[in-house]
């Protein structure tokens, strides 16, 4: 990726931004997450098919945002789900430059935000067939089934809240399973816990979770808590039509104003 | 079978002061008496206070080691334990464990003097070691107490300021910030540090012990060391959250010393020795 | 001393493991559930997995479970009642198919809940456990036991260790405590007498990579390095390093009511979550990320040898493979011990 690479080097230098956000080698065959801050670290950055980490979750991460303007190697997904954050106020074009590269792994620079929005309604958001395929399967479940599908699948969830951690839409400086005035959720890992969790995280992002599977990806315990968004998705689909990230558009299941007077959202 | 180390002796509320707007005084007494009987702890120790079914708090034991037969703690509702203890009557049942944590050297300062500094709500491990000072009174020379509160009415303990107030053999000033004072106020009026740079107390023989918030620490501690007192004579106490008591669910550390366990007591000289983590 | 070593068969692992049941033992073994491994009650042999060179968890759970209740209360008409958890309740337990690392690593759990004050609980849990170690004969790009005390046929930690003497080989077994001896005295057919057997060319090669005394003695004067904030860039401030990490402690206590009754449970607990040192005021002495993570490789490779005279790392990889983004603990170990001070 020579074009990313160069025009990284150009964005430090001339200082248009204060880092760049890309993808380097990791351990074994894996890639991870590199925060290029000066010009001649760019070289280090790769992209191919292995980089499916969802960069968005650094741009609202206090040590980065703090560094001043970013810039962010984004796959459609890691677009998409800038603009939903764009939308709820995280970023805007003064403190993020979008380096996109699109599904043909070609680089393409956007002006702002906007232009991003334009190029990411191009693509619907299609759940892919073997998730389909299961998320049919499940709803094809007695209920009694369904139950012990799903209390087999996550009673094993320690709660290690790394799903929450890699989503680029989890950003609350307090979560809701942080509160305890009222304690929303308990927070021991049994099942009642974790049920709890995982309803409550299903539903928070209906309606903004962009499918880009970065929760299942971080479960340490490979636990297919994305066939709940994913069955969210479905459902807002079948009820009120395609879900598309836009800036200006009105939210499905939540409001965002800036002068809201709870601040655990910022 | 061995101690639960979690396991909490049950307390009865047997009294309950109310000492400031959120600020309310327990006084604890053991359900059962052989608990009592084997119960002993020294000025500076912590517990864990807890409502069934809501959860443990961690505060200073406020009342004098040399006042056996009852415990009482002091504490501001903030979350969610100390709102639950606040709706507590007199006579419920609530939970405790400790002692914990290490104590102020009272032993070693026979025939020293005693500086007390408060601040705010600060005073409640203090009182213990006042109380354990004016109860042992021939082992000391003067003992002089500055607590200053935000306002007036913030100021707790209002009963025994009036008792330490008539006592010959306690100075006691109490301060108010700025703007905080009553019409009928005559203590003094400005933070905590300007009064102590104000009275000037003498460092001869003396020992300091200083609790408060954080801000009014940091700035009574240079004004201790430019009236000569040294850091090993200065001592304050530390509060980190915490969860055990006893140093093993990880959360009070700083750096190698454990709040805890090491704490929470400790002079200027050790703090100065801590890395930023507090 | 001399190792009482025995020649176990393949085929007799399976006799092995109905003599444990006839004898009542409950048995935590690896199990594959989406193709991840962890330890789960064994009910019977066969769907226990060999294929793994580390499980994503550790076994900690036999002795810490992730949720314990701790007491029981109920209020009634004649008042509070409060019970500690009854611990003859706790079943005897063979742990099987652990590696060494994990092993090893009970020891230095174990001098956290017995530091000073002795945690009765996890004591007793523990002391109804036999460990079972199994050698290592594979090794990862995340492992490096040999770095920090370890190697992968080490017998600390485990009441038998067995090694599998090549690829579809019988097993050597090292009988190394009376709760091992009491295993091979219920079943003494399977453990036959042998000949001295070598282990060693049948382990994995771990090459070691630092010295732990160089990092500890770094970390001394590093608290305030940039280091970390470098270093930690890119960690989103999970438990997952910690919930799989066979040394990590920390724990959350928390009262959950049913009516007028319930119960005190103690949870794990990570020093990687920011809401850890919390207080309620809003204030928090460990802020930012950056400050969690030298908390984490400070508490290992500084806090614990200097207080608890063990360090709390294995070597094991877990929180490397587990860590979502990819911070590779052997990594930063490596660069801490290659600054230059
Ligand atoms: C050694 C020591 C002595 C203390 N003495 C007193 C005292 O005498 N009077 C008093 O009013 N307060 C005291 N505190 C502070 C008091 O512990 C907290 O205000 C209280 O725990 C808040 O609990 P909560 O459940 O109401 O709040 P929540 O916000 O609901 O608490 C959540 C959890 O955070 C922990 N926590 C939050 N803040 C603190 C904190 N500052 N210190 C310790 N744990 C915290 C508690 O474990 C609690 O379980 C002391 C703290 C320490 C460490
Ligand atoms: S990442 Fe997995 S184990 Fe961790 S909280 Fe999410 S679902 Fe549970
Ligand atoms: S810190 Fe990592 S490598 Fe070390 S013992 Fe824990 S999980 Fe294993
Ligand atoms: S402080 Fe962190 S590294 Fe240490 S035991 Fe606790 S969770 Fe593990
Ligand atoms: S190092 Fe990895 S596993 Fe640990 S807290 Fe950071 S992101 Fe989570
Ligand atoms: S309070 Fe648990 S370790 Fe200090």
């Amino acid at each position: 990726m020579d074009d990313l690479r160069k025009r990284a080097k150009e964005l430090l230098e001339t200082s248009a931004v204060k880092v760049v956000i890309g993808y380097e080698q990791g351990t074994a065959n894996k890639t991870r997450a590199l925060f290029v801050e000066k010009a001649e670290d760019a070289d280090c950055l790769i992209f191919d098919s292995r980089c499916v980490q969802n960069l968005a979750t650094y741009v609202t991460k206090r040590e980065v945002k703090d560094k001043g303007k970013m810039a962010i190697t984004a796959t459609l997904p890691v677009m998409r789900s800038i603009i939903q954050l764009a939308s709820e106020f995280q970023v805007n074009d003064n403190n993020l430059l979008v380096l996109g590269i699109t599904p043909e792994s070609k680089l393409v620079e956007f002006k702002n935000l906007s232009e991003v929005e334009t190029f990411v309604h191009q693509y619907q958001i299609e759940i892919d067939a073997k998730n389909k395929e299961m998320l049919d399967k499940i709803a094809k479940m007695t209920q009694a089934e369904r139950w012990k599908f799903w209390i087999d699948e996550l009673s094993p969830c320690f709660k290690c809240y790394a799903c929450r951690a890699a989503c680029p839409m989890c950003y609350c400086h307090r979560c809701t399973v942080d509160f305890n005035q009222p304690q929303w959720i308990p927070v021991p890992s049994h099942e009642l816990g974790n049920l709890e969790w995982h309803i409550m995280r299903a539903i928070h992002l209906t309606g903004r979770c962009i499918d880009c599977d970065a929760c299942y990806n971080a479960c340490p315990l490979a636990i297919p808590i994305n066939l709940l968004t994913k069955r969210m998705l479905e459902d807002v689909k079948i009820n009120f039509g395609s879900y598309q990230p836009s800036i200006k558009a009105d939210h499905l299941m939540s409001t965002y104003k800036p002068d809201d007077k709870e601040n655990f959202i910022q | 079978m061995t101690d639960n180390l979690y396991m909490p002796y049950l307390m009865r509320i047997e009294r309950v002061t109310y000492e400031a707007p959120g600020v309310k005084t327990f006084m604890l007494r053991f359900v059962n008496d052989d608990d009592q009987e084997k119960f002993n702890f020294k000025a500076g120790q912590f517990g864990e206070y807890s409502v069934f079914g809501v959860g443990e708090s961690t505060f200073c034991i406020a009342s004098s080691p040399t006042r056996k037969s009852f415990i009482e703690c002091t504490f501001r509702q903030t979350g969610k334990v100390t709102n639950a203890l606040s709706g507590c009557e007199e006579g419920s049942i609530i939970g405790f464990r400790g002692p914990f944590g290490n104590t102020f050297p009272i032993d070693g300062w026979k025939g020293k003097s005693l500086l007390f500094i408060a601040g705010g709500i600060a005073l409640p491990p203090m009182r213990c070691v006042i109380w354990n000072a004016l109860d042992l009174r021939e082992n000391f020379k003067d003992i002089t107490i500055i607590y200053g509160a935000r306002t007036v009415k913030d100021l707790v303990y209002k009963y025994e300021l009036q008792e330490w107030e008539r006592r010959k053999d306690v100075q006691l000033i109490t301060t108010v910030d700025p703007g905080g004072e009553s019409p009928d106020w005559k203590g003094e009026i400005g933070f905590v540090p300007t009064i102590v740079e104000k009275i000037a107390p003498s460092s001869k023989d003396t020992i300091a012990i200083v609790c408060g918030p954080p801000v009014m620490i940091k700035y009574t501690f240079p004004i201790l060391s430019s009236l000569g007192f040294t850091d090993e004579n200065i001592f304050t106490t530390l509060e980190n959250r915490m969860k055990c008591g006893f140093g093993k669910c990880g959360r009070c550390n700083v750096g190698k010393v454990y709040v805890c366990k090491d704490g929470p007591v400790f002079t200027l000289s050790q703090l100065k020795n801590l890395p930023d983590e507090y | 001393m001399n190792i009482d070593k025995r020649l176990v068969r393949k085929d007799s692992l399976e006799k092995l493991f109905d003599i444990l049941k006839q004898n009542s033992k409950t048995i935590y073994a690896p199990f594959s559930k989406n193709s991840k491994v962890s330890f789960r009650e064994a009910d019977s042999f066969s769907g226990i997995t060999t294929d793994y060179i580390q499980t994503t968890q550790s076994s900690k759970e036999v002795a810490f479970p992730r949720n314990e209740k701790i007491l029981n209360y109920s209020k009634d008409k004649e008042g509070m009642k409060v019970k500690g958890i009854d611990l003859n309740d706790i079943p005897e337990v063979v742990l099987w198919g652990v590696r060494p690392c994990d092993t090893m690593g009970i020891g230095e759990l174990s001098a956290i809940f017995n530091w000073d004050y002795k945690d009765e609980i996890y004591n007793n849990r523990l002391s109804r456990v036999t460990v079972f170690g199994f050698s290592c004969s594979k090794s990862d790009d995340y492992c490096f036991c040999t770095s920090v005390g370890g190697n992968p046929g080490n017998t600390q930690g485990s009441d038998i260790l067995f090694t599998q003497l090549g690829e579809n080989g019988d097993y050597l077994a090292e009988i190394l405590t009376d709760k091992g001896s009491s295993i091979v005295s219920i079943s003494s057919a399977l453990f036959e007498k042998t000949e001295n057997i070598e282990k060693e060319k049948f382990l994995a090669e771990v090459p070691a990579r630092f010295e732990r005394e160089e990092i500890r003695g770094k970390l001394e004067k590093f608290f305030d390095s940039q280091l970390w904030v470098e270093q930690s860039l890119k960690c989103i401030g999970c438990g997952a390093c910690a919930y799989v990490c066979p040394t990590c402690a920390c724990f959350d206590i928390q009262d959950e009511a049913h009516g007028k009754s319930g119960s005190r449970v103690r949870c794990w607990d990570s020093c990687g979550f920011s809401t850890f040192t919390l207080h309620t005021s809003g204030h928090n002495p460990r802020e930012v990320q950056s400050q969690r993570w030298r908390q984490r490789i400070m508490h290992k490779f500084l806090i614990m040898p200097d207080r608890l005279s063990v360090y709390g790392c294995t070597g094991c990889g877990r929180c490397s493979r587990a860590c979502p983004v990819d911070m590779n603990i052997l990594e930063h170990l490596i660069s801490i011990q290659e600054v230059s001070l």
